[in-house]
């Protein structure tokens, strides 16, 4: 799925795609026991995202309309870049042995809370709050951006 | 639960990444880059969930890493779309190829 989202020359159609594969990868997820995560996945990407990627290709362009073929040079050159690259990986991962531990995998929500609220040895208070600064960073920065245009034109 | 060995899941997250990598190559519109950076981004998640759940599973870290990305690509969408709607009333198109000024 992710494939088709990249090739697909209507650009609509490709974020659809685009949704199919998070919602996939949300999937994996839930099989590998990490509901949170999963959860997390669905609301922030498929509830977001992918409205947001969607809102602005309505805003920008006909979605009817057919995106040009890239050249012919550049999708050899990549695909060849690409496969190397993949072959390259896939090597290293399938030599390397990884050693695995046989144990139940305990992520509650409540483990999780309380260890990301946590200010002692092993807790991540301080990336929970460069990451809301972050947000507030984000926000601020996008209601610039909108209004900047506005004096300029007139 | 089961026993699928971790080096399929990092099968599935490394070709997750090329094709988002091939995507970041051959288009030249903006919105669709950024498609293909949200599937590198996912990918690399698979990648932190499966190494917390199958190598160290009485830890947390993987999980905290997860969080803290997902929530800078979603910062980094919204800025990104932000600049792409900007740049779009200004050049009535949002090719990588058009926007220009900046290069000499």
């Amino acid at each position: 799925m992710g494939v088709l989202s990249v090739t697909t020359r209507k650009i609509f159609r490709s974020a659809i795609w685009l949704l199919f594969s998070l919602v996939g990868i949300a999937s994996l997820y839930f099989w590998m026991d990490v509901q949170f995560i999963a959860a997390v996945q669905i609301v922030v990407y498929v509830g977001g995202i992918v409205v947001l990627i969607i809102f602005s290709i309505f805003l920008t362009q006909q979605s009817g309309k057919e995106m040009p073929k890239a050249p012919l040079v550049r999708t050899i050159a990549g695909a060849l870049a690409v496969l190397f690259g993949f072959a390259f990986t896939y090597l290293l991962i399938d030599q390397y042995g990884f050693i695995t531990i046989d144990q139940p995998f305990d992520n509650d929500v409540a483990r999780i809370g309380k260890a990301m609220l946590n200010t002692n040895q092993g807790g991540y208070s301080l990336p929970f709050e460069v990451v809301s600064m972050l947000l507030l960073a984000a926000m601020v920065g996008c209601i610039v951006i909108a209004l900047k245009t506005k004096p300029e034109e007139k | 639960m089961s026993d699928i060995p971790v080096t399929h899941i990092l099968f599935v997250s490394t070709a997750l990444f090329f094709i988002g990598m091939y995507g970041l190559f051959t288009r030249r519109n903006m919105i669709t880059m950024l498609m293909a950076i949200e599937l590198m981004l996912n990918s690399v998640n698979i990648n932190f969930v499966a190494f917390n759940k199958y190598l160290y599973p009485d830890k947390l870290d993987g999980i905290f890493f997860t969080i803290f990305i997902i929530t800078i690509a979603a910062a980094e969408a919204a800025v990104a779309i932000a600049i792409i709607i900007n740049l779009y009333r200004s050049h009535n198109s949002i090719d990588v190829e058009d926007a220009t000024e900046l290069k000499y």
